[in-house]
C-alpha cells in the first residue's frame, strides 16, 4: 500500500510521540517511558473519540458533557485494549491507525448500550404495522407491497429458528441497531449478523418460491 | 414486484460476505488500503468488500476510522 506502516514520519513526530517500533515496546515495558506512552496513546484516542462521537451524535440523544463523557469512556477502554493487544500489532498499518481501530469500535458498542437508556422502541415490540412508515412505501402500491409484507411475515413465523425471528423482528420490523441488540442480548456483532445473514437467505428464498420477489444473482463489484 | 425495493436488496447475500469478524480484524489495513485507492482495497479485500457493502455497524466503523486516518493525514 502507499502508505507509512508507521505511526508518523519520525522527522515530523512531537518530541514526546514514539514511532511504530518504540510505542511497541513503550507499551510493552514498564516505568516513566510506559506511562509517558500511556499517556500520549491516551491523548491522540480521546482526540478520536471526540470527534467520532461527534460524527455520530445524529445517532444519539445526547450532548453537551454526556457526549464528552462518552468519549472520555471509549479513549479510556481502548487505551486497555491496546496494550492488552499490543502483541498482536504486525506493523501491517500505521500504529495509530491500529489503535484508532479500537477507539472507534469502543464507541460503536458504547452507542449501542446507549441506546437502551432512552429506547425508540422496547425490545420485542414487533410492531409489523410500523413499517409501511419507517420504510416510506409508497401509498399508491399498497396493495402491491401489502401482499409482500404479509408473504414476508408468514416466512419469518415459518422459516426462521425462534432466535432468527427474534433477531430478524428486532433488528428489520422495530428498527433496533445491531449493536444495540449485541449489548441487551450479552452477544457479539459477527453472532448476531451471521444469524440475520442466514435469515435473510431463508427468506428470500421463500419470497422467490413463492413468487414475490425475482431471483436476481448477487450482483459482484 | 419492486414495491419495496429496500427490502429486496436487504435480503440478498452475497456469499463472499467475510462476516464482522475478519472485517474487523482487517479494518486498519483496509481504511489505509482505501484511502490510497479504495478500488484496490476492494480488489485486496473482496470478502471484506462485500460484507461492508451489507453490514451498516462495520461501514461506519469504516467512516469513522477513515476519518481519524484522513485528519491525521492532513494535519501532518
Amino acid at each position: 500500500m502507499g502508505m507509512r506502516a508507521s505511526g508518523s514520519p519520525p522527522e515530523r513526530v512531537a518530541d514526546e510521540t514514539p514511532v511504530p517500533d518504540e510505542w511497541v515496546r513503550a507499551l510493552s515495558g514498564g516505568g516513566f517511558e510506559r506511562e509517558r506512552a500511556t499517556a500520549r496513546l491516551h491523548e491522540m484516542l480521546l482526540r478520536v473519540a471526540r470527534a467520532e462521537v461527534r460524527r455520530r451524535s445524529g445517532q444519539l440523544r445526547i450532548s453537551g458533557p454526556e457526549l464528552d463523557d462518552l468519549a472520555y469512556q471509549a479513549a479510556a477502554d481502548a487505551v486497555l485494549a491496546v496494550i492488552a493487544k499490543i502483541g498482536q500489532f504486525r506493523g501491517e498499518s500505521r500504529f495509530t491507525t491500529w489503535a484508532y481501530k479500537f477507539v472507534i469500535f469502543e464507541v460503536s458498542g458504547k452507542i449501542g448500550r446507549h441506546f437502551w437508556r432512552h429506547p425508540a422502541v422496547p425490545l420485542e415490540a414487533g410492531d409489523w404495522d410500523r413499517l409501511p412508515d419507517r420504510f416510506g412505501l409508497d401509498p399508491a402500491r399498497e396493495s402491491e407491497w401489502r401482499d409482500l409484507a404479509r408473504a414476508l411475515r408468514r416466512a419469518v413465523e415459518e422459516e426462521l429458528t425462534e432466535h432468527q425471528r427474534r433477531v430478524f423482528t428486532a433488528i428489520w420490523v422495530d428498527g433496533v441497531p445491531l449493536d444495540a441488540l449485541v449489548a441487551e442480548l450479552g452477544s457479539n456483532r459477527n453472532a448476531l449478523y451471521k444469524t440475520m445473514f442466514d435469515a435473510r437467505r431463508k427468506l428470500r428464498a421463500s419470497l422467490v418460491a413463492n413468487g414475490y420477489l425475482h431471483e436476481n444473482p448477487v450482483r459482484h463489484s | 414486484m419492486n414495491s419495496w425495493p429496500e427490502l429486496d436488496r436487504f435480503l440478498q447475500t452475497d456469499p463472499r460476505d467475510a462476516g464482522c469478524d475478519k472485517a474487523m480484524e482487517l479494518l486498519h489495513v483496509y481504511a489505509e488500503m482505501t484511502v490510497a485507492d479504495p478500488r484496490a482495497a476492494e480488489l485486496a479485500y473482496p470478502e471484506v468488500a462485500a460484507h461492508l457493502r451489507a453490514c451498516g455497524p462495520c461501514a461506519e466503523d469504516l467512516e469513522g476510522l477513515l476519518a481519524a486516518v484522513r485528519t491525521d493525514l492532513t494535519e501532518q
